[in-house]
């Protein structure tokens, strides 16, 4: 039921009694229940409410452990040694330890997205108003907030109707989080129910901060042709004063962006963004230019074309402020969650904070108000973009070599590198004059600096790939699509049908950060394979900009090739990571706006819907952070598999079906209360593969879905075999899974899988209603 | 030789694995096994030794020793265009997951393995596995065949040159039946 805060505020009132100023009054809530849909079964669920439908997906879906540590520090009855069955102090087992270490992560992430939420929301009432009006694409958008109006049951029509929303996303988080705590839960499958309960959570703190966001700043409101924007730092002018704003709020940014504005110096300054900034960045302002992923940071800091470097929040370098320094380039730190040390300047004389900055008294301040921020980052770099413009800041390729004569070949940077990338040799073939195997390592690097750190005599490696590949570098001149933002309604009415149907063979959700196992190159081609094959191909923060970061035989980068419609052969990037909502909040509006599944606090039986009907799968082929752990966790809840590439095995748990236990595979046929074995779809909730073809044929696997048709199940197939053929050699030895009439097999392969079939003892079976509920049975059978 | 981890943080705790300091002692331990199945990842065809790939050096070793191969990511493509069929293919986890799980009975279904040798997967991907495994399978024995210190594993070979490595693989073959 929606509750509003009445308030009441008079400036100046005259009366018979005399005269009232400043009188605010405050009568707390009156309710508003204009919405007509009944509420369902669990609005705010607490931490339990969906504890038997996660419990559901846990016992099929079991947790697969792979500890990163095999201690226990987290109290001072410790260190304890969990090894191999051992129980801590406190009683815990690594099972336990393990999935206590994912719910933290999973809290980290979803209090980061709350606090972001919370702070844009707060600056943009402060602006804007609590009554300002939620828009988020006009008339072709009638459901604003599936996610918000699925887990809370209030359908929020203004910017103050968030609030309540965050009230209950950071209770939640606070009861999440204390969970953790030494001598509370102990099973690990009810930690792993509350990681589930964060990722939810998280989804909502995502709605949240855009659905606001798009609302007041002028966003793309779900538009499928939204502009392409400029992508790389050859795009950049730099022979203009630049900006880099760095991280993923864009209030600072937006500061920036109004100075120029305003005086009139749109044309004579380039405001950059990396990360998620830049997506927000370019959704405000149609000369944004995005330079690439958050974990390049070094390479463009380093790369010296940032004159001003502004610091908002998350995934930020904390040494970003030493390397800007090297670079004589000064920062503004303009999150309170990120301070970097600097002394606090928000409340000084802005022609002081400016001459510091310039001067060199000052290399970098705090400044917590984004009008502020605005104006000293212009002037700021309008001065000393002059003086920097002189400086050379990375080696010469002459420096290189005679640095590199110096290796000890000690291979100590090779094996701190998470990439075990060939640095010795590298190094060894510099210091001989030749460096194209450190050119080559360029695309390969993920900046993460590890090399230097271990060097035992502190060659800047690091910056030797990047001078060595400064060609490529300046040479990155491509396009992204501006993020979209929502789902329109009427797309997901076209699609419906045929995605539950399985006509259009899935939606593949390509999200999440840069930590690539071998370059942002699989990402465009696992993103071109799909949209090639008619699957619907939805991007999002740093992902979506390694999509974009590659062209096609015709010089077509992905954007330009495919439309941005959220139909078949469609590649839609959403945004910023907190545009990750839009994706959810699709799957969630085919169960209620094509299936008319009511949606008002009734989510497991859209969590239902969405597991067993719709063949969605999320790829995050480079996560790395906590944020990225909530995330998944949230699509988890809601039953949608979730990839990742090699470096996610570090993630410490995988959630594995087992297709050989058959007895894990059934589900309640709807109409009679059958139960009806469905074969391993979708085989597994959370997953690492190793190889971007891996990769594939898992994508076009993990589409499959108990509802589908025998005509959907065909195309489906016919993807997953096809792809099986051509990256595995060989044909899946698993067909007879998915195989339930012989109507489901593709036309091509028909005599090649009945032999197959045949050899396996196959036999027919059933298309079920299919639902994991028992209340969902419509007649129980006698 | 050293029996650091290859990657410096990927440290152990109270368990470390114990260095194979011969491949006759692999060996041994794989001719004690009733049930042994050796795992091939990716990385199988991009490490080269004296100028072949891994995947032919490991597939030399499989014939001689008939240990089953389970191919990982897309490893079962490279052993097929050699002419080698592995006895199943499937991703590292769900390989790791099985052998975690003390009721599974094998590829054959004759039993669940008792050794697993792991060889060629990501370092840090291999890494995170061998932790499950010593974790939750901790009746299994668990070899690498890599040239890196592994000190999740039960049994791993100390850090080694790859001239090292190419002639402990063919040692290893020798002493099998059917070596050359």
């Amino acid at each position: 039921m929606t509750t509003k805060n009445v308030r009441m505020k008079i400036d100046e009132m005259k009366t018979s009694t005399g005269l009232i100023k400043n009188l605010e009054i405050s009568i707390g809530k009156v309710v508003d229940d204009s919405w007509t849909e009944p509420m369902g079964p669990t609005p705010m669920p607490s931490l339990t409410t969906l504890r038997d439908w996660d419990m559901k997906l846990l016992n099929r879906y079991k947790p697969f452990y792979m500890p990163a540590c095999d201690l226990c520090c987290l109290c001072t009855y410790g260190k304890c040694d969990l090894t191999a069955g051992k129980r801590g102090a406190c009683g815990i087992d690594m099972a336990g330890q393990s999935s206590r270490i994912v719910l933290l992560a999973c809290c980290i992430g979803a209090a980061t997205h709350a606090a972001h939420s919370r702070h844009m929301v707060h600056h943009l009432i402060e602006k804007y108003g609590r009554r300002y009006p939620l828009d988020i694409g006009g008339l072709n958008i009638k459901v604003e907030a599936p996610i918000t109006r699925l887990v809370c049951g209030i359908k929020p029509a203004t910017l103050g109707d968030l609030e309540e929303v965050l009230e209950y996303a950071e209770q939640q988080i606070t009861q999440a989080l204390a969970v953790a705590h030494t001598g509370q839960e102990g099973n690990n499958l009810d930690f792993e129910s509350k990681a589930f309960h964060a990722g939810m959570i998280d989804h909502i703190a995502l709605e949240v901060g855009d659905i606001a966001q798009v609302s007041t700043l002028g966003f793309p409101k779900a538009e499928p042709e939204a502009p392409l924007v400029s992508l790389g730092i050859g795009t950049v002018d730099i022979t203009k004063p630049v900006i880099m704003c760095i991280g993923h709020n864009v209030i600072p940014s937006v500061g920036i962006i109004d100075f120029m504005k305003d005086n009139s110096l749109t044309e004579k300054l380039e405001v950059v963004g990396l990360c998620c900034t830049a997506h927000d960045i370019t959704r405000y302002y149609n000369r944004g230019r995005i330079v690439g992923p958050i974990s390049w940071q070094l390479r463009f800091i380093r790369g010296g074309f940032a004159d001003v470097v502004v610091l908002d929040e998350q995934c930020v370098r904390s040494d970003a402020f030493d390397e800007a320094r090297k670079v004589h380039a000064p920062v503004i730190a303009a999150s309170e969650k990120n301070c970097m040390g600097f002394k606090n300047r928000t409340d000084d004389d802005t022609d002081e904070i400016v001459s510091d900055l310039v001067s060199g008294k000052a290399a970098g301040v705090l400044i917590l108000d984004p009008e502020k921020v605005g104006e000293v980052a212009v002037r700021v770099a309008q001065q000393v973009a002059p003086i920097r413009k002189k400086l050379k800041n990375l080696p010469s390729l002459d420096e290189i070599m005679q640095q590199a004569k110096t290796c000890r070949q000690c291979n100590i940077c090779q094996r701190s590198c998470p990439q075990d990338l060939k640095l010795p040799q590298a190094i060894k073939a510099a210091g001989e004059g030749n460096l194209a195997p450190l050119t080559d390592l360029y695309e390969y690097c993920i900046g993460c600096g590890r090399c230097e750190e271990a060097c035992p005599i502190k060659l800047n490696i690091h910056s030797y790939i990047i001078k060595a590949g400064e060609k490529f570098m300046m040479e990155e001149t491509n396009y992204c699509r501006v993020g979209r933002g929502a789902v329109q309604d009427v797309e997901i009415r076209n699609v419906g049908s045929p995605i539950v149907l399985g006509e259009i063979p899935g939606i593949l959700a390509v999200v999440g950060c840069s930590n690539y196992p071998k370059g942002g190159k699989d990402v465009y081609d696992i993103c071109r394979e799909f949209a090639s094959r008619r699957y619907i191909v939805v991007t999002s923060g740093c992902s979506a900009m390694s999509a974009g970061s590659y062209k096609n035989a015709e010089g077509k980068t992905l954007y330009e090739e495919f439309s941005g419609e959220f139909t078949a052969g469609g590649v839609l990037n959403v945004g910023s990571c907190v545009a990750n909502a839009h994706i959810a909040g699709a799957a969630i509006k085919v169960a209620n706006i094509f299936a008319k599944r009511p949606l008002r606090g009734n989510y497991e039986e859209i969590a239902d819907y969405i597991h067993n009907r719709l063949g969605a799968v999320g790829l995050a082929w480079g996560a790395y952070s906590q944020k990225a752990a909530a995330i998944a966790a949230g699509f988890w809840r809601l039953g949608i598999p979730v990839l990742v590439g090699p470096h996610g095995s570090k993630y410490r748990r995988m959630l594995l079906g087992r297709e050989d236990k058959k007895e894990d595979w059934e589900v309640y046929d709807a109409r009679t209360g059958d139960k009806v074995n469905v074969g391993p779809a979708p085989e597994h909730l959370f997953q690492t593969v190793e190889t971007k073809e891996e990769a594939m044929v898992t994508i076009a696997k993990l589409c499959i879905r108990p509802n589908d048709t025998w005509k959907g199940r065909s195309i489906k197939l016919s993807h997953y075999i096809d792809l099986s053929k051509r990256l595995y050699g060989t044909m899946p030895t698993d067909i007879d899974l998915f195989v339930r009439t012989t109507a489901d097999i593709p036309m091509t392969m028909k005599d090649e899988i009945i032999k197959l079939l045949e050899e396996k003892g196959w036999k027919e079976t059933v298309i079920p209603d299919p639902t994991l509920l028992p209340r969902m049975i419509r007649k129980m059978k006698e | 030789m050293s029996c650091e981890p290859w990657q410096c943080a990927e440290v152990a705790a109270t368990k470390k694995a114990n260095p194979i300091t011969k491949p006759e002692v692999a060996v041994a331990l794989i001719k004690r096994a009733v049930h042994p199945i050796l795992i091939v990842g990716s990385n199988a065809t991009d490490r080269y030794m004296e100028g072949r790939q891994l995947i032919d050096y490991l597939i030399d070793f499989a014939r001689a020793s008939k240990v089953p191969v389970v191919a990982t990511a897309h490893m079962v493509n490279e052993f097929l265009k050699r002419g080698f069929e592995p006895a199943a293919f499937m991703s590292a986890m769900d390989i790791g997951n099985r052998l975690a799980d003390p009721e599974w009975q094998g590829l054959d279904g004759k039993g669940h393995p008792d050794t697993a040798l792991f060889v060629g997967l990501p370092f840090y991907m291999e890494a995170n596995i061998l932790s499950g495994l010593m974790h939750f399978a901790p009746e299994l024995k668990t070899i690498t065949l890599d040239n890196m210190y592994h000190p999740h594993a039960s049994w791993s070979y100390p850090n080694t040159t790859l001239e090292d490595w190419a002639k402990n693989l063919t040692v290893m073959t020798q002493k099998f039946e059917g070596g050359n």
